[in-house]
């Protein structure tokens, strides 16, 4: 949108402030936010390193062991405890912000946010429970 | 003497200073006093040079948004009681220009108001003859919450995107076009999706959810523009993936 939109002939002097870089550390809440949005970096690395495992396994046993042995080395442990943090807080979030752009309407009248987010909650740890006994071996 | 407060209230005149100064004023703590009274009571006591825009002091009128304590508030509707002991600082509505005092510039958020065409659009008008367009309470119920709206702009001053991006439509202007969206005797959903579907529009949003704590008449501009989203994805889907959709519709 072009701000062109001029109706008054004398302009008084306005006074404005501009922004600061680090506005995001002025509030807790907007703090917070960032970290949310940082977190999206955590999801595309997961994505990534699935997406170079998956190439790994194309590539033969020794290709995919060598990978393994390089997820086993402490930078990528520290790495993938971050992004571990990082999912973790941006699921979270995540779900407890699904009922504002979801608005589910029963018979006319819209649902409590927290019956949005529970199934939510429900299916996240349902799946996260068959992938830990998956992991697990599968007994 | 009955018990005060301090006021630290921001002034700017612009023909003595190029930057805004505080401005301490003591006044008495009344139960039932708002911010707005404080403010009435300098005006009238203390410094009639003191300028600042309100109205009908019932939260109707949207007027007298200021920023209380670093929140945006709606000066009417915040005690003094609530801060005690003090001190309280009054600001003007962060992101806006300040024209004097506590007086803010608002000709950019009316004219993008005005992009969205916030009305009700028909594309076939039926003659006076056959009466109203009738709507019933489920109909009504699908928009009311987003026609609350009184733009008090607290949502804007509440907005990071707003102070960092001055092109963006901002949470109340695209609240109420979600509001004439879901309106069923409007007609004008595909010319507000062009527009919104725009960067500056919708997608210009972070959804960092401070609109919607922010607003004081519980209208929830951040779901409204999560919805419109989801909206502007459906739409594009349906025109790429079915052959019958339509081909310019959605996200642009």
């Amino acid at each position: 949108m072009k701000a062109t939109h001029v109706y008054t002939p004398y302009r008084p002097k306005w006074y404005r402030k501009r922004v600061s870089t680090w506005w995001w550390t002025q509030q807790w809440r907007s703090f917070k936010f960032i970290l949310r949005e940082l977190s999206s970096v955590a999801v595309g690395y997961c994505g990534a390193i699935l997406l170079v495992l998956l190439w790994s396994l194309t590539q033969g046993p020794e290709a995919y062991a060598t990978f393994q042995s390089w997820l086993k080395t402490p930078l990528f442990i520290v790495m993938s405890l971050i992004a571990f943090g990082f999912v973790l807080y941006h699921s979270i979030t995540w779900f407890n912000l699904a009922p504002k752009a979801m608005p589910v309407r029963v018979g006319g009248k819209r649902l409590p946010e927290w019956m949005v987010a529970a199934p939510n909650y429900g299916a996240w740890i349902a799946i996260s429970a068959v992938v830990v006994w998956f992991l697990l071996g599968g007994k | 003497m009955a018990e005060t407060i301090t006021l630290e209230v921001a002034r700017y005149r612009p023909e003595q200073e190029g930057e805004p100064t505080f401005e301490r004023f003591d006044v008495p703590l009344n139960k039932d006093w708002v911010v707005l009274d404080a403010l009435n009571y300098i005006k009238d006591k203390v410094d009639g040079t003191l300028s600042y825009r309100w109205s009908c002091r019932m939260g109707v009128c949207g007027s007298c948004g200021m920023m209380v304590n670093g929140e945006p508030k709606l000066t009417c509707a915040t005690f003094l009681s609530h801060y005690a002991p003090g001190p309280i600082k009054v600001e003007p509505l962060r992101y806006f220009p300040v024209v004097r005092d506590l007086v803010v510039e608002i000709t950019d958020f009316m004219a993008k108001l005005k992009s969205v065409n916030p009305w009700v659009v028909r594309e076939d008008e039926k003659p006076v003859s056959e009466g109203e367009y009738l709507q019933t309470p489920a109909q009504l119920d699908q928009f009311k919450q987003f026609s609350m709206c009184i733009n008090c702009l607290c949502c804007y001053a509440a907005c990071p995107v707003v102070g960092l991006d001055q092109h963006f439509i901002g949470p109340a202007a695209i609240a109420l076009a979600q509001r004439y969206n879901l309106d069923s005797r409007d007609q004008g959903k595909e010319e507000r999706m062009d527009i919104l579907s725009q960067h500056e529009g919708i997608w210009g949003c972070t959804f960092n959810g401070e609109c919607s704590k922010a607003c004081p008449k519980n209208v929830d501009p951040a779901g409204a523009i999560q919805q419109y989203k989801i909206k502007a994805v459906t739409e594009w889907f349906k025109s790429v993936l079915l052959p019958w959709g339509k081909k310019d519709g959605g996200s642009k």
